[in-house]
């Protein structure tokens, strides 16, 4: 009995966002590895998330490199809003 | 209207930091490299494309000239991939700015002709006059050539940054016509919208071939001179 005791209780360090609890979000988002190294280990596991379940497969259509396309386009358009926003239909501008 | 026009030339910066890295960096993602024999859909697609250009384009060369290879095909994927991404709305085209296509034809002007120089400086120097001028027009023959081979870094550098920017800004011309025009006489609007179509054909078209032809080019150099 103390052994189910001991292995139901993961420490927070190693739960997965959707198993935090909402009252110990704060602490899992400050104990998560902010060097350096740290964010480029997690860059490096988003892209070969995305990459083996879109395009490293047997038969990968044109929608796994469509959405990297739309991404693209669409951080473009965020990056370019301040000019763009002034070229609205507009009665006068 | 005026200032919008070359708005999307200006480099990208954010909050003072430097966008236009990420930009440039961004086809690399677009290319993954292949770790099997048989691979993904899109490795092979790229394998088989490669494949194609390289034969097409490294055939002409000696052995010494074939070492370039790399540099060749990785030059003309660049170019390519990083035009063809400018087609998309709202991107922005390193290749429009002529600081960055200049660091691109230097270089690799300046190492074919120095290739040429230091290992046939007899057939370099010969390519200044060519075969069967009178002679009291080798002075100026002499000078008209020297000046012709000092123009060619700048020729490949203004060719490619003229070509596109001038697609990019025919297409937001056009654009911005074919939605003016749309409220005061929908016919013109719809021709207005026929030649933007087949404006962005051309476009699609120009930015490849505008990548061919900086890579032959710089092939054509290291050719002469290896």
């Amino acid at each position: 009995s103390q052994d189910s005791k001991m292995a139901s209780v993961v420490p927070l360090k190693e739960k997965k966002l959707l198993e935090v609890k909402l009252g110990e979000l704060p602490s899992w988002i400050l104990m998560r590895d902010f060097t350096p190294s740290g964010i480029a280990g997690a860059f490096q596991r988003g892209y070969y998330r995305y990459y083996n379940k879109y395009v490293n497969v047997k038969k990968g259509s044109i929608a796994g490199l469509s959405m990297v396309l739309a991404a693209y386009v669409f951080l473009n358009y965020c990056r370019s809003y301040k000019e763009l926003k002034h070229e609205r239909l507009r009665k006068y501008h | 209207m005026n200032e919008n026009l070359f708005a999307s030339f200006i480099t990208p910066m954010m909050f003072g930091l430097p966008l236009i890295t990420l930009i440039v960096l961004f086809p690399s993602l677009l290319f993954p490299t292949s770790s099997r024999l048989v691979n993904n859909r899109l490795i092979s697609l790229q394998q088989w494309m490669l494949q194609l250009v390289s034969k097409q384009m490294m055939s002409i060369h000696n052995t010494k000239g074939q070492t370039w290879a790399l540099m060749l095909m990785s030059l003309i994927l660049f170019i390519g991939s990083t035009n063809l991404l400018g087609l998309l709305p709202h991107s922005f085209t390193p290749t429009t700015q002529l600081s960055m296509n200049l660091g691109m034809a230097i270089p690799l002007w300046a190492g074919a002709v120095i290739t040429g120089f230091r290992n046939k400086t007899k057939a370099s120097l010969a390519h200044f006059l060519p075969q069967g001028t009178p002679t009291p027009l080798i002075p100026m023959l002499v000078i008209i050539e020297t000046i012709s081979l000092f123009i060619q870094p700048v020729a490949l550098a203004v060719r490619l940054t003229a070509n596109i920017t001038a697609g990019h800004l025919l297409i937001h011309l056009i654009g911005g016509a074919t939605l003016a025009l749309m409220s005061i006489n929908t016919t013109t609007a719809l021709i207005t919208f026929i030649i933007l179509i087949l404006l962005t054909v051309l476009e699609f078209a120009v930015a490849m071939i505008q990548a061919y032809v900086f890579t032959l080019l710089v092939s054509l150099y290291l050719h002469d001179n290896t």
